[in-house]
């Protein structure tokens, strides 16, 4: 019988606990896992958007780990990721490819050039129908591919320097060992 | 009569309201293929706004889908085989009624599970509070008190 005194006192700190867990963990519930993790990246040719670099050929990505970017001039949130990507390219960290989602050629190339080019390919998606075979539902999202063209990553949302230091680098090196 | 005639006039005045997401030109022209791509639709969650289907919602996104569900039905896929193509892109989260496996049992009995338990508690708590009060016999001397009490009445 003195269980149910302390009943409502354990209950209010499992429902706290809950609540902190939530808060706290960076579990963002809106932040969906990909259906498509471990699985060979989706087969594609995308028409290069640039006529001095490639398109995007996927089968051609096998051999090194690679990250694979969904992006358009149009999203700001690819506009703070770029940057990071920027540096990365100077450093030859890894590979990035592009796909170029939704976008105007021109508004695309443009934006390029005032911003840089961080990609060793890009192919376009005018309409946004490959970017359905990845399972992407917003740019940016980013894809890590393995030696063998699996996806094992994907990460929604911008880069960051953090993102780039504490998730997608440690995936990238223990994918190159 | 007046209020059916006001009923109606409400009624017209909040039909545009319900309008829909489905565009005119994403409609097919088979009324029959295009009622199952509205049924398919219904089911299928917009992963943008994750609360909506994709029937319901205005996000490009929602309309690629719908266009494509369109395009999988015209060229011949039966029902499973487009909430399939979907959910190997999307995952079951695409689905906006979860599959019954082991990994959502939890989530499709729980609530059974725990009507089950609360009920199971309830029955012992009330037996046992009813033990609990089971009434006293009273005592001769009580007894005559309670006696002396109404006849003093």
């Amino acid at each position: 019988m003195r269980a149910i005194v302390i009943l409502p006192l354990v209950m209010f700190a499992l429902i706290a606990g809950f609540f902190a867990w939530a808060l706290f963990s960076r579990n963002d519930a809106s932040i969906l896992p990909s259906a498509l993790i471990d699985q060979p990246a989706p087969a594609m040719k995308l028409e290069p958007l640039l006529a001095e670099l490639p398109g995007l050929d996927v089968a051609a990505l096998k051999g090194e780990v690679v990250l694979v970017n969904i992006f358009a001039s149009w999203c700001p949130p690819c506009q703070v990721e770029h940057p990071v990507f920027m540096k990365l390219a100077q450093q030859k960290a890894v590979p990035i490819y592009g796909i170029n989602y939704k976008d105007k050629p021109e508004a695309a190339k443009a934006w390029l050039q005032r911003l840089g080019n961080p990609y060793a390919g890009i192919g376009v998606d005018p309409l946004g129908r490959n970017a359905i075979e990845w399972g992407n539902y917003g740019v940016p999202e980013t894809f890590v591919l393995d030696k063998q063209g699996r996806i094992r990553h994907r990460f929604v949302g911008p880069v960051t320097e953090d993102a780039w230091r504490d998730t997608l680098l440690p995936i990238v090196q223990k994918l190159r060992q | 009569m007046r209020v059916l005639r006001l009923f109606l006039l409400l009624l017209l005045v909040l039909l545009p309201m319900a309008a829909l997401a489905v565009q005119p030109d994403e409609v097919l022209s088979d009324p029959a293929l295009e009622a199952r791509a509205r049924e398919i639709s219904r089911n299928l969650r917009c992963v943008v706004c994750q609360n909506q289907s994709i029937d319901d919602s205005d996000a490009p996104l929602a309309r690629d889908l719908r266009l494509l569900v369109r395009e999988r039905l015209k060229a011949g896929d039966s029902d499973g085989q487009v909430y399939g193509f979907l959910v190997a892109r999307y995952g079951d989260f695409v689905l906006l009624r979860p599959p019954v496996k082991p990994s959502t049992w939890l989530l499709w009995f729980g609530p059974a599970i725990v009507l089950v338990l609360g009920s199971v508690a309830l029955v012992l708590w009330f037996r046992r509070r009813k033990a609990a009060v089971e009434p006293l016999p009273i005592s001769e001397q009580e007894r005559a008190q309670v006696s002396r009490l109404l006849e003093d009445r």
